[in-house]
């Protein structure tokens, strides 16, 4: 069975603070075109590895591969130029500012021509069918792209911020609980927002708490345990209790249990 | 979710415009308010008093205007960044001494006397700029000191001496042309100029929707890749132009150098016009055509009661309340959008 080359991968990532290791020899692949859910409890090292596969902390040890070539990041700027973009938890947008402004933000366009390069006169209309069009790919429903951010629901913005990354990011998404802050309904929207992305081509990072969504979304799912990658499995093999019994360690028989079921092929 | 979204040429089709949309469209939804309290304010005073709506009466109101007008376009830009700036006064008064004395005691060639007021100012902006974005101090107490900084340069270097008779080049904003029968000075033009420049730069640029960003949640603009103290540092930089600009209309306007002038009144007039015009002390939000709109509010007011005969001190009671009302309603407000 001949695998695809995984577009981000990982081996032995470290990660020391102080005494505390965060990163125990952790590894990571994402292969293309799939929803890798990262999961695991709380100081397992998901958001430390989420970090550094974006940038945002650099490891002690380890290397990280974007397409087979070893990369260095030292921000999360060079990431998103590398590709990478990130939605995060609590919605870095503009809320003022308006949906096409928020999508364009810190990578707007200038007109062509004098008018742009002297007068940086900014290509407003241009920029919002642009967004327009971002929208209607992913339906995302909103009135109007000329609507400032503030005056959309906690769902619709979450929209604007996952349209943003699968505007920009030329690589991969990672989304950092894009429905922690949300309602029901609007996890929902969400969710499938993600699913759309994901059908467009995209391949997903998704960090999330929400098991029955992560069940729902995942091609595979990532368990972290202790700083390490204790197992990779499949919705289609194993149950949710399985996967929160390796999670936590719960019981040795338990885990062994867990375990002994094949790990899945990436598709 | 629900519908796809509409497309664009559906928001071109012709409608009816009710006037008050109208309004919004010309002015900016923003906006509106302070121009119906203008209005308000305008006609309250005509009633009241039969020069109120005289041209001359008028262009001297504007004239009036101008230096607050000016202060309060670097002020609308670091309030639009959840600062504020309390120097903004005396960093003018400090920078139309240092033009004056240079020209008028110290014999320095008007044009470089000019720009080493002008200069005063920049550096004062950028001093403010600096210690916001690489102390992390709050706008307020870097200011603050800053206020008494300036306050006290500008009685040191002047000695407490008043200097008349500056050179043409620094009186040139006092000129006067005739409009229609009234008299308007080159300082309100240029007063109209930096205003427009500036609502180009925060509406039609990149850099003024980072304005904005940054203002409505550093954080997140950060995160979207902004460069958040070279925007903060060029905002404060930018507003010490502006006070250095008011140092040069104020020499225009006194035709002398004087250690107290713009020392009282205007520091809070340049704050209350700002909040006046409709931009939230929260940051993010507001407009500079609110901003101009609030300065000729104060205008109108300090010259309506003038007219009414209320007394000068009574002025600054009425001033004081304005400016608590303004805020008070963009506290509730933010709440509600909050």
């Amino acid at each position: 069975m001949s695998s695809p080359a995984p577009i981000l991968e990982a081996q032995g990532l470290v990660k020391r603070y102080g005494q505390v290791v965060a990163l125990d020899g952790a590894d990571f692949d994402l292969y293309p075109g799939e929803i890798l859910a990262i999961i695991g409890d709380n100081g397992a090292g998901k958001s430390t590895l989420i970090k550094a596969l974006s940038g945002a902390l650099q490891p002690d040890e380890g290397e990280i591969k974007l397409d087979g070539e070893r990369v260095h990041f030292r921000s999360p700027l060079d990431a998103r130029r590398a590709g990478i973009e990130t939605v995060y938890q609590d919605l870095a947008v503009a809320p003022a500012l308006d949906i096409a402004a928020n999508i364009f933000l810190g990578r707007e366009t200038r007109l062509r021509g004098p008018i742009g390069r002297v007068f940086r006169l900014l290509d407003k209309r241009g920029m919002r069918r642009e967004a327009t069009r971002h929208f209607s790919e992913l339906k995302i429903g909103v009135q109007s792209i000329k609507q400032a951010v503030e005056n959309l629901s906690g769902g619709q913005r979450q929209g604007v911020a996952v349209a943003r990354a699968s505007a920009w990011a030329e690589r991969l998404a990672i989304m950092d609980e894009p429905t922690a802050a949300l309602g029901v309904k609007e996890t929902r929207q969400v969710v499938d927002l993600i699913r759309r992305v994901r059908d467009r081509g995209l391949p997903v990072i998704l960090i999330s708490h929400d098991m029955p969504h992560v069940f729902e979304l995942a091609d595979r799912i990532h368990i972290m345990r202790l700083g390490k990658r204790v197992a990779v499995v499949s919705p289609k093999t194993h149950t949710m209790p399985e996967a929160v019994a390796i999670m936590t360690g719960a019981t040795q028989a338990e885990l062994e249990q867990a375990l002994t079921k094949q790990e899945p092929e990436p598709e | 979710m629900e519908t796809a979204t509409e497309p664009p040429s559906a928001q071109r089709r012709p409608t009816r415009v009710s006037p008050l949309q109208a309004a919004r469209r010309v002015i900016g939804a923003p906006a509106v308010g302070p121009f119906l309290a203008l209005v308000l304010t305008m006609a309250f005073f005509s009633w009241r008093s039969d020069n109120f709506l005289q041209a001359q009466n008028l262009s001297l109101v504007l004239q009036q205007v101008m230096i607050v007008g000016v202060l309060a376009i670097g002020q609308t830009l670091i309030i639009l960044t959840a600062g504020i700036d309390l120097s903004c006064g005396t960093v003018m008064a400090f920078g139309q001494i240092v033009m004056t004395k240079l020209a008028v005691a110290n014999g320095v060639p008007p044009v470089e006397a000019l720009a080493l007021g002008v200069l005063v100012c920049i550096g004062f902006g950028l001093l403010n700029g600096a210690l916001v974005t690489g102390v992390r101090l709050p706008a307020f107490i870097v200011t603050l000191g800053t206020l008494n900084i300036a306050f006290a340069l500008t009685h040191i270097v002047s000695n407490d001496l008043t200097f008349s008779e500056p050179p043409k080049l620094l009186l040139y904003f006092g000129r006067t042309f005739e409009v229609a029968g009234a008299e308007v000075t080159y300082g309100v033009v240029m007063m109209l100029a930096l205003y427009a420049f500036i609502w180009y730069g925060l509406t039609q640029t990149a850099w003024g929707r980072h304005v904005y960003a940054v203002g409505d949640d550093p954080e997140a603009a950060r995160l979207t890749g902004i460069k958040v103290k070279r925007v903060l540092l060029s905002v404060y930089t930018i507003a010490g132009l502006m006070y250095g600009i008011a140092a040069w209309l104020l020499v225009g306007r006194t035709e002398l150098g004087d250690p107290n002038a713009g020392q009282t009144t205007e520091n809070l007039d340049a704050i209350t016009a700002v909040v006046l015009g409709g931009t939230s002390l929260f940051g993010g939000r507001g407009t500079i055509i609110g901003t101009l709109i609030g300065a000729v509010i104060v205008g109108v007011f300090r010259n309506g009661l003038t007219l009414v005969g209320v007394e000068v001190i009574y002025q600054y009671l009425v001033t004081g309340i304005l400016v608590i009302l303004a805020v008070s309603v963009d506290q509730l407000t933010h709440r509600k959008s909050a």
